[in-house]
């Protein structure tokens, strides 16, 4: 970081604002695109020299975006901002620009940043150091569950589709408040420990030399645990709309259990709704959810959902070793046998399976849904999650 | 730039087709833009799309050293940095006459017992050297956020023996798998490509450019039903890898063409999970391309 810390063009003028239109465009498609993106794009372009569409095009992927999933909206971008280019003839002008010199950090001094560019380098400056919380947990933890005040113990065993709106309310703020543990696993890496499995030559050297190079004193390393990854999956199909909002509030509070947490929704298709939930504000994280997902309250197709899932994010969502949350009545419209053999997928996968089925608390309830049939020979615990008491009993067992 | 002798984006992908590499124009950009700006590339994409083979491939045109540091779970600084012998040191210890051990205690420190990683080779070599962070998805986060400090400064303390940094830093490659997202400080300070399936030609050109004794007919036949193979609903789609094998294997029996039994016999080449095996054998006529 130095004394160079001016954004080029950032005077108002000069050639840069159709190339920091790009950038801004990207950012009102709500890609994270910050300013050191935009001054690395700036330099791209100066660097290619010329400014045919291809380049031009190649420049703005390579450095303005860094995630597959974003490439579509690039390019609608693009395309759009390529369009108006042309109609004001501004190209040529990029093409005598100075090459701005290589900067040595990416964040530099911005033109009064935009509030929402701040909150996600905020955002991710806190989720980079939040390591320690969850990172070094001994194995063990009990599951620890807020008491609720006992005034509120009707509304514990309340259904969620017998309460009023001023009860939903009350429920809903007891439910972001429960505390989820999820089990830790031991991970390949080490740390120093009065007792372990592996020898620890450096230390043991360390204290030999106050003994004259005797190793009198040894040392060791254990392995170290950690929480695995939750990823929950929420049904949001109108079968389940009495309750797909309270769960909504579970998975809100479900995402202070640890960093490696993943939440998705479906309903005839899936989406993941993890970097929403992330906000701050709990009723503006489920408004935005609601105009995210287009097929709420629609139909219900779990198996070809689950098939998303696992084509698209086996890989990168660590359902690896996860503990996986399977919210839904069960109630399928496509084809049972794809249930089954993605439920077996999901099976080989995760660590443990946990279904959530709401109309389990009915008594006279029995899984004979075609859905259902298919699904439970791949499920490790079966529970329902009709009201609030059944779901701090979800957040209990999650933790075992 | 200096040691950066290509004047062009289309300079740049003649030379590594060249070199056997045949990159579209995207690829071939963003290298070109990560070395003239210094940048480190960052490569995700479908396993055997060739990431790796970049920064191979780079290392030769550039007649530089490839420094490699392969990831993996529990990775941590001894093991990509530096660390000291320490049984060497422990036999120097017990060497030493006792009475002066104390005065030649720094001597034990001193780079005869460093051991250096592939990181510190890195930094070292400076431009001389090509570094290739491989699979990064599969360290874990820490490692990541102590990669960032080294990507981001090309100096380590080593406290011991002082300062070590590069005059100019390395051309540096970082591939993922995406077992995981990276952090978004690590992405922000790389140049991103996402390398796809290449398209029929290409990847004909590619198996030709790869595996010289394999006939074109062959290429032809072995590419098309690798493509029709990524289009049926696999859990694991063959990369250009695959292709190259399948093409190489089914060469070996001396085959000059594709039929469906030769595929039968040779389908392990190329399709390595068993229910994706039952689904293709099901439909090898229709991927081979023999009927409809």
């Amino acid at each position: 970081m130095g004394e160079r810390t001016t954004v080029p063009g950032a005077s108002g003028g000069g050639p840069l604002p159709p190339l920091i239109g790009l950038g801004r465009d990207l950012r009102a498609r709500g890609l994270p695109v910050g300013t050191g993106r935009i001054l690395t794009f700036v330099r791209a372009v100066g660097a290619l020299g010329f400014t045919d569409r291809d380049s031009l095009y190649w420049a703005g992927r390579t450095t303005m975006i860094a995630r597959r999933d974003d490439v579509e909206a690039f390019d609608e971008a693009f395309d759009d901002w390529y369009r108006s280019l042309r109609t004001t003839d501004d190209l040529r002008v990029e093409l005598n620009m100075p090459v701005p010199a290589p900067e040595d950090d990416d964040e530099p001094i911005d033109r009064g940043p935009e509030p929402d560019d701040l909150e996600v380098q905020v955002a991710a400056a806190s989720e980079w150091h939040g390591v320690d919380d969850d990172e070094e947990v001994e194995p063990g933890d009990e599951s620890s569950i807020r008491i609720v005040a006992s005034g509120a113990e009707v509304l514990r065993s309340k259904s969620f589709g017998e309460l009023t709106d001023e009860e939903r309310e009350r429920v809903a703020a007891l439910i972001r408040s429960l505390r989820l543990r999820v089990p830790v696993e031991r991970t390949r890496r080490t740390r120093p420990a009065s007792k372990g499995e592996r020898f620890d030559l450096r230390r043991t050297l360390r204290r030999s030399l106050r003994t004259q190079g005797e190793p009198f004193d040894r040392a060791w390393r254990a392995r170290t645990a950690r929480r695995r990854p939750l990823v929950l999956i929420l049904d949001i199909s109108g079968s389940m709309a009495p309750y797909s909002r309270a769960l909504m509030q579970f998975a809100y509070a479900a995402m202070a259990a640890g960093r490696r947490v993943e939440t998705f929704v479906f309903g005839t298709r899936l989406t993941r709704v993890t970097r929403t939930l992330r906000t701050k504000d709990p009723d503006r994280a489920l408004h935005e959810i609601g105009r995210q997902v287009e097929d709420w309250e629609g139909g219900t197709r779990i198996g070809e959902s689950l098939k998303a899932l696992l084509d698209g994010w086996s890989q990168r969502a660590a359902l690896r070793g996860a503990v996986v949350v399977f919210c839904s009545d069960g109630l399928e419209r496509g084809d049972p046998e794809l249930l089954k053999i993605q439920m077996a997928r999901l099976r080989r996968l995760a660590h443990r399976v946990i279904w959530v089925n709401p109309l389990k608390g009915s008594p006279r309830y029995e899984p004979l849904a075609r859905g259902m049939a298919a699904a439970l020979p791949s499920v490790d615990v079966f529970l329902s999650g009709h009201n609030l008491e059944s779901l701090e009993h979800l957040a209990s067992t999650l933790g075992s | 730039m200096p040691g950066f002798p290509f004047d062009s984006v289309d300079e740049l992908q003649g030379a590594l087709g060249e070199h056997s590499y045949l990159a579209d124009r995207g690829l071939a950009t963003a290298i070109y833009l990560s070395l003239s700006l210094g940048k480190p590339l960052l490569l995700e994409g479908e396993a055997g799309v060739g990431k790796t083979e970049v920064a191979k491939t780079l290392s030769h045109l550039l007649g530089r050293e490839l420094i490699r540091l392969q990831c993996y779970e529990g990775i941590d600084a001894s093991q990509a940095l530096y660390e000291w012998n320490y049984s060497r040191q422990l036999i120097a210890v017990r060497a030493m006459d006792a009475a002066d051990a104390a005065t030649h205690v720094e001597d034990l420190f001193g780079e005869d017992f460093l051991v250096e990683r592939p990181l510190l080779a890195a930094i070292k070599a400076g431009d001389r050297a090509v570094l290739l962070v491989d699979e990064l998805d599969r360290a874990d986060d820490e490692f990541e956020a102590f990669l960032l400090e080294i990507l981001s400064e090309f100096a380590v303390t080593v406290p011991e023996v002082g300062r070590v940094a590069a005059q100019t830093p390395p051309a540096v490659v970082v591939t993922s798998n995406r077992t995981r997202e990276l952090h978004d400080a690590l992405k922000r300070r790389c140049l991103y490509h996402w390398i796809d399936h290449p398209h029929l030609d290409r990847e004909v050109a590619i198996v030709r450019a790869r595996a010289p004794h394999v006939s074109e007919s062959l290429a032809r036949d072995v590419a098309e039903a690798v493509a029709r193979l990524r289009e049926l609903d696999l859990a694991k789609l063959p990369g250009v890898a695959e292709t190259i094998d399948w093409a190489n294997a089914l060469a070996f029996l001396g085959a000059d063409g594709l039929t469906e039994p030769l595929a039968a016999d040779t389908l392990g080449a190329v399709v390595k999970d068993h229910e994706d095996q039952q689904l293709v054998s099901a439909r090898l006529g229709q991927v081979v391309g023999e009927d409809g």
